[in-house]
């Protein structure tokens, strides 16, 4: 399921003293398989950008096409194309409220009116992509659990309805190392099975070197750049200039290369850079000493 | 969803009667309610209105937002119109059929008492555009302290008032974000019959009075942290001080009461 956006502007409160234009022309297209971040700081619009994609908000001009369909059309049936663009909100376990995990994932599936056999099924499926075993949790009240259990809980419950496209708005916001590793392996497997498109706002540049296959930049609701991670990345002093920063990976390098030391200079992700120098050292080693 | 409501009225710019002490502009409103049902006559009503023509002017408050905070009382200003247009006794029989019978005096009074709401909701509104809920928290914990003497707990009321108004806000934005993220799970608030209809606000308060409940919990704990220890010994970081418009305001409504009060006395209609 394609989506395109074209020209999206949105202003909240239009008409009144707090009036605030938090999209301003926006224009982008997403295909069938990607992982897009969106990065900006806070303020810029992402949220705002992301309630859009499943028609939770209604643009105050310009259009979101799903599929070449007018989300905001007027036979446009929404709520089914909710159950196909699944949205994550920010810090999710908030809203999390029946008495136990395995019937909060199942409310989801139930509001699309499927059979008790298939909720159950999709239960164990979304219970299995983020890792939280079914006979240990099911049965446990989703309140009693730790901060990052809880998260992978609510994601759970938008993954049950098997969305074609998984939108997630800072899945990573506070919660620890470990917690954040586990979300990110789990889109990281979600993404490589092929099946579904995901669009990820995050605050961390590492993540996103680590996972996405193109970025959107924006910064106070204009979007000003597009792009691989690694041509993204390349424009240091652009990001610098929106209060962005770049990879830890990516100072390294340069200080690296500042140095002498003769490793590529668009490297972005920790784990390249890591072969990179260890290569080079193996090869220091073997070869004459400088 | 929910950014058509709003709750604590507030017209946030900046005028002579905004700068006003919140104390003074408590008092002055009391003093304002009090010659509306002082006014007894036409050119009484002339003058309130002219009144609170003269302040939404000088608090640059546009009037359509006065009229806005008529709206939710149109009922009862209607109601109260017909019921004493039909129900008055009086002399001077206008229209008469069947049951119906309206008099002059009946008229009147109509009228009469439906501007007096009218105004009695204006001077209130005027009040609440013009001070910010907190400052208005404030200025009544100060008038009501007398009060402490005999045990009311003027500064807990205040200090209530003030927590629940910062967080009204806060729970409307946490209210719209949940909705948003049950409907974005295929909820749906809007149809159904009435049965339904509640069912399906569980997904929406379980979560709302969880985060609530954790939010005052969170609050006492900062306050408490904080030796917060009730209103005994404390002092304010914004001290209310008297200034010349104060005075100027305080003569110029005792001035408006004077003359709505001889309006009703000397001028014959
Ligand atoms: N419900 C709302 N009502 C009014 N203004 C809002 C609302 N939500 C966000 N905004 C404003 O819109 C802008 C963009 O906000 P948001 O999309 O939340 O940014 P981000 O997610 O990038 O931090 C901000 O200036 C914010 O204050
Ligand atoms: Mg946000």
């Amino acid at each position: 399921m394609p989506i395109e956006v074209r020209h999206l502007t949105h202003c909240y409160s239009s008409g009144t003293p707090l009036s605030t234009v938090a999209l301003d022309d926006i224009s982008f297209r997403i295909e069938d398989g990607e992982f897009i971040g969106i990065i900006g700081h806070t303020g810029s619009g992402k949220s705002t950008l992301v309630q859009h994609l499943n028609g939770l908000l209604k643009p105050s001009s310009g259009e979101v096409l799903i599929d070449g369909e007018d989300l905001n059309g007027e036979h446009t049936n929404r709520r089914l194309l909710r159950q196909k663009i699944g949205l994550v909100f920010q810090y999710p376990e908030y809203q999390l409220f029946e008495e136990t995990v395995a019937k909060d994932i199942a409310f989801g599936p139930k509001n699309m009116g499927l059979s008790s056999a298939e909720i159950d099924e999709r239960v164990r499926y979304a219970m299995a992509s983020v890792h939280l075993d079914y006979d240990k949790y099911a049965e446990r009240s989703p309140f009693e659990l730790s901060g990052g259990q809880m998260r992978r809980v609510a994601i759970a419950g938008v993954l049950a309805m098997q969305p074609s496209v998984l939108i997630l708005d800072e899945p990573t916001a506070g919660l620890d190392p470990r917690g954040r590793d586990r979300i990110l392996s789990m889109l990281e497997e979600l993404h490589a099975s092929g099946s579904v498109t995901i669009l990820m706002v995050s605050h961390s540049m590492d993540d996103m070197a680590r996972l996405a296959t193109r970025l959107l930049v924006i910064a106070d609701g204009k979007l000003v750049a597009t792009g691989t991670p690694r041509e993204i990345f390349a424009q240091s002093e652009m990001m610098t200039s929106i209060g962005l920063d770049v990879p830890e990976a990516v100072h390294l390098c340069r200080e690296l290369r500042n140095r002498g030391m003769d490793i590529p200079p668009d490297l972005y992700r920790t784990a390249e850079l890591k072969d990179a120098i260890l290569q080079l050292w193996s090869r220091r080693k073997e070869g004459p000493a400088c | 969803m929910l950014n058509n409501i709003t709750i604590g009225q507030y017209y946030p710019v900046d005028s002579p009667v905004h700068r006003l002490d919140p104390r003074i502009k408590l008092i002055l409103t009391i003093g304002f309610i009090v010659s509306v049902f002082l006014a007894q006559s036409f050119s009484g009503y002339v003058l309130l209105f002219a009144f609170i023509f003269f302040v939404s002017r000088l608090s640059r408050v546009p009037f359509r937002m006065l009229l806005k905070g008529l709206k939710p009382l149109r009922i009862i200003i209607i109601l109260t119109f017909f019921l004493n247009l039909f129900f008055t006794q009086g002399e001077n029989v206008w229209v008469e059929f069947w049951i119906i019978r309206i008099t002059r005096e009946a008229f009147l009074q109509a009228l009469f008492y439906s501007l007096r709401l009218i105004f009695l909701v204006a001077g209130t509104s005027l009040l609440t555009l013009t001070t910010s809920p907190v400052a208005l928290a404030d200025g009544l914990e100060i008038l009501l302290s007398p009060l402490k003497k005999i045990h009311f707990p003027a500064h807990e009321l205040a200090m209530m008032m003030t927590i629940a108004l910062r967080f009204i806000p806060t729970l409307l934005e946490e209210t719209d974000k949940i909705m948003k993220a049950q409907m974005a799970r295929g909820a749906d608030f809007e149809s159904g019959n009435l049965i339904s209809r509640a069912r399906a606000m569980v997904p929406l308060l379980v979560p709302l009075f969880v985060s609530a409940f954790r939010r005052a919990g969170d609050l006492a704990m900062a306050m408490e942290s904080r030796c917060y220890h009730g209103g005994e010994g404390r002092t304010r970081l914004r001290s209310l001080k008297l200034t010349r418009a104060d005075l100027i305001a305080c003569l110029v409504v005792a001035g408006f009461i004077a003359l709505v009060v001889c309006s009703g006395l000397f001028l014959p209609f």
